[in-house]
């Protein structure tokens, strides 16, 4: 008897594919074709993962060599020197150097992790699959998003091995510092316009990238896979491509504007009668806030691309491990949606100091309040349905446990900065570093991990190792409390951000805070090592992984760990039911599979 | 029964149309933005050749449609042997063709506007005007070429696509080729205001 749930390849489908799904590409043969240009989504979703993974690492890297900086000033980091003999001459990191580093971190965290990894590196594994696709509707622009977007990992760390070193600017490249060149300090000439120049191109990666979830999720969902019945994750990808579709469609024109600025010496960003180092500089006219303007009508909704594919994968993990429906899945993709669009609507409260007008300061501040009901209610379904949950206690529950967990603790200090009134005094100060590395930055990440430690048997057909994982998650959590939780009381006390030293007698006080700080970041960053060895370890040496480890619902667990190069090995998927069906099998089976043509127990 | 489905072509190219729309409205809006900022916007006449190149724009749409409709509604090819079961009639053909030149003569057309500017002293850093023309102009050609690579490598395909795939195909470029002339009527009318 076949079996009822997937069909084999004699039926029609390869006769008459449905309306625009494409054929899928044949089989590569070459190394090249395999591993490096491949066009199929595992591939390149792994190499959006690797990218991330590198990434991270240096990401991280940089963030040490600050944080040493910051709470010993004075001493020497020997390989610095070769890096930068300028920027750290002796080992030690001069003031401007510790921008370059700073504008770095940020712009390799935000662009290269926090969007790739949760985004586009499990995206595109996962998406196509959930959704019973072959493949992504356009591969060879798949293709192409990603290796742009490794051009445009190349040329920011390119800005490294030039003279001057990377940009000062901030990952916020604030005009008129960031479009005048070199007399705006060190890194602010070709290092800044490198960076210009990257994000541009990171944009065209990442617009192409998010056409391709959207035009896949819109046009190539399986049959009986209606759009109330695809996965969360799923939902929270596509709502993320549109998102990330208008965000990035604005911060491409921002960059093009500001490299015209620095090279082609238009005058957008940069007013007239503008005196930096004592020159005059040749620009007039410019409005520096049109630049805060577009980067930040960017830069929000960019906070929602980090974070709502973590919304996703939380949702979609929970219940695999609580072994019960997430509670309001209609009122769960309700404030996905009502998020995405107020994301729009909020910028100007990165704002509130910038010489904006007052009465928009309190524009900004309602939506931006609004947002957060959204946000709240979300999390209390979460925990509604871990509520009286037996929960199994995977890696990838206790890292959506702690997702939750920062995620709460960086949105109530969000309720703050939201006020113009508090945000006046907040803004400048360690308080936003700790409450957007808390929110977006740790919150974004943990769903990484929560993704990594769920999906990683369906990806390489192997089990991550339990033990080393739980270690990983408690050793991680307390850290990154330890790291990011004094950093509001620092701020409160009014300990100002991007300074590279403390040496005014009022801040010498809060030295061995920062020091507990630095101590903190160096042991969550070591202990990331556990990680790096599970992950090395488990690809190879792990136990070989069953098609669905978890006991979970939706369509990657129908197919072999790892899946085939066409993902369901030329059958054509069929579903039933919706991703949501635990605790509501038949005896001995406590979840009803997508797949599933049995109708459900009760109904 | 599977579900009809809309096919990926063609929603890839009304992504692509939001994605385009929405860059040029935040172009749009920085030159609000920069005209209002300070009092140094230079008002320039736009060249009259500029309204010949619209004209060309407008007329390679009808033409394009001209040679999808037809092609839409022609019957398979009786002999496969003689002639590629799919490929376009060479009548449908010259329509096509047509476009591709009419597509290439607008964009010639636009490097002349911009020859006539340079000769009155109007480069990109002249003026913010100046920039935003230039800018405008310069990323409506681009996308257009893309338009244009579009257009030739369906015509290449052609020969070895069944009947269905080609309908999309030339319907997915014929939707995107519109929307360039949408968008240079769009620009052209901002242009006249803003300059």
């Amino acid at each position: 008897m076949s079996d009822p749930v997937l069909r084999p390849d004699s039926a029609p489908r390869h006769e008459q594919p449905a309306a625009g799904a494409p054929r899928h590409h044949p089989a590569p043969t070459s190394f090249l074709r395999t591993h490096v240009f491949s066009l199929d989504h595992k591939v390149i979703g792994k190499q959006y993962l690797d990218l991330a993974l590198l990434a991270v690492t240096t990401g991280m890297v940089l963030s040490w060599l600050m944080r040493i900086h910051l709470a010993w000033p004075t001493a020497a980091i020997p390989a610095l020197s070769k890096l930068s003999p300028a920027g750290a001459a002796g080992g030690i990191i001069t003031p401007e150097y510790y921008l370059s580093l700073m504008t770095m971190h940020g712009t390799i965290m935000v662009f290269f992790v926090l969007t790739t990894a949760p985004f586009a590196g499990f995206g595109n594994y996962i998406l196509p699959i959930q959704v019973g696709a072959e493949d992504m509707a356009f591969p060879r622009f798949n293709m192409m998003s990603f290796w742009v977007t490794f051009v445009a990992f190349l040329v920011l760390i390119a800005s490294f091995f030039i003279a001057d070193g990377p940009a000062i600017s901030g990952w916020t490249a604030y005009a008129p510092l960031s479009a005048v060149g070199s007399d705006a300090g060190p890194g602010e000439a070709l290092g800044q316009t490198l960076w210009a120049v990257s994000i541009a191109i990171f944009c065209v990666g990442q617009l192409i990238g998010s056409l391709n979830f959207i035009a896949t999720t819109l046009d190539l969902r399986t049959k009986g896979m209606t759009l109330a019945r695809m996965p969360f994750s799923t939902w929270a990808w596509f709502i993320t491509s549109v998102i990330g579709l208008i965000a990035f469609s604005v911060l491409l024109p921002a960059c093009i504007l500001l490299i015209l600025d620095r090279v082609a010496g238009t005058s957008f960003f940069v007013p007239g009668g503008l005196v930096i180092s004592d020159r005059l500089q040749p620009h007039s006219g410019g409005s520096p806030m049109l630049w805060q303007h577009l980067f930040w009508f960017f830069g929000h909704p960019e906070v929602y691309i980090a974070i709502l594919p973590g919304f996703g994968i939380v949702s979609h993990i929970l219940p695999a491990f609580a072994r019960k429906p997430l509670l309001g899945p209609r009122v769960f993709l309700a404030c996905l949606i009502a998020i995405g669009f107020l994301s729009y609507t909020v910028w100007g409260h990165h704002m509130f100091l910038s010489g904006m007008n007052p009465f928009s300061a309190t524009l900004f501040s309602v939506p931006t309040l609004i947002i957060t009901i959204p946000a709240t209610i979300t999390t209390l379904l979460w925990l509604g349905t871990i509520y009286g949950a037996r929960l199994r206690f995977t890696t990838a529950a206790l890292f959506c446990l702690g997702f939750v967990s920062v995620f709460v603790s960086g949105g109530i200090s969000g309720f703050f900065l939201a006020q113009p009134s508090i945000d006046t005094y907040l803004h400048g100060t360690y308080f936003v570093v700790g409450h957007f590395h808390f929110v977006m930055g740790v919150a974004s990440m943990f769903g990484i991990f929560a993704a990594t430690y769920f999906w990683f048997p369906k990806m390489y057909g192997r089990m991550m190792n339990e033990t080393l994982g739980r270690w990983h998650f408690w050793l991680t959590f307390i850290g990154v409390y330890c790291i990011f939780m004094p950093m509001h009381w620092l701020g409160l006390a009014g300990n100002v951000r991007r300074y590279s030293a403390f040496t005014d007698e009022y801040m010498q006080g809060m030295v061995p805070l920062h020091r507990f700080i630095t101590i903190g970041a160096l042991c969550t960053g070591a202990v990331q090592l556990l990680f790096f060895a599970n992950l090395l370890w488990s690809r190879w040496r792990g136990p070989k992984a069953p098609d669905n480890p978890w006991e979970a619902t939706s369509l990657e667990w129908i197919t072999p760990s790892p899946p085939p190069v066409d993902n369901f090995g030329g059958r054509q998927v069929v579903v039933h039911h919706g991703p949501n069906e635990y605790g509501n099998g038949s005896p001995g089976h406590d979840y009803v599979m997508q797949t599933s043509p049995d109708p459900l127990p009760g109904r | 029964m599977p579900r009809p489905r809309t096919n990926a072509a063609s929603t890839g190219v009304w992504v692509g149309i939001a994605t385009i729309s929405m860059s040029f409205a935040a172009y749009t809006s920085a030159m609000v933005v920069r005209r209002g900022a300070a009092s140094d916007w230079q008002h320039f006449p736009l060249p009259p050749v500029i309204y010949i190149n619209t004209l060309i724009l407008l007329a390679s749409s009808a033409t394009l449609e001209i040679g999808r409709r037809r092609m839409a509604q022609s019957p398979p090819r009786s002999d496969p042997a003689v002639v590629p079961l799919h490929a376009p009639a060479p009548l449908e053909r010259l329509w096509f063709l047509l476009t591709l030149w009419f597509g290439i003569l607008f964009v010639v057309g636009q490097l002349l506007v911009w020859r006539v500017l340079a000769r009155e002293g109007l480069y990109l850093a002249t003026n913010p005007s100046s920039a935003f023309f230039y800018i405008f102009t310069a990323l409506h050609a681009l996308h257009l070429l893309g338009g244009i690579a579009a257009l030739s490598y369906g015509l290449r395909r052609s020969s070895r696509s069944t009947p269905q795939a080609m309908t999309r195909m030339f319907g997915a470029i014929a939707l995107y080729w519109h929307f360039m002339g949408v968008l240079w009527c769009y620009l052209l009318v901002v242009l006249m205001i803003a300059l």
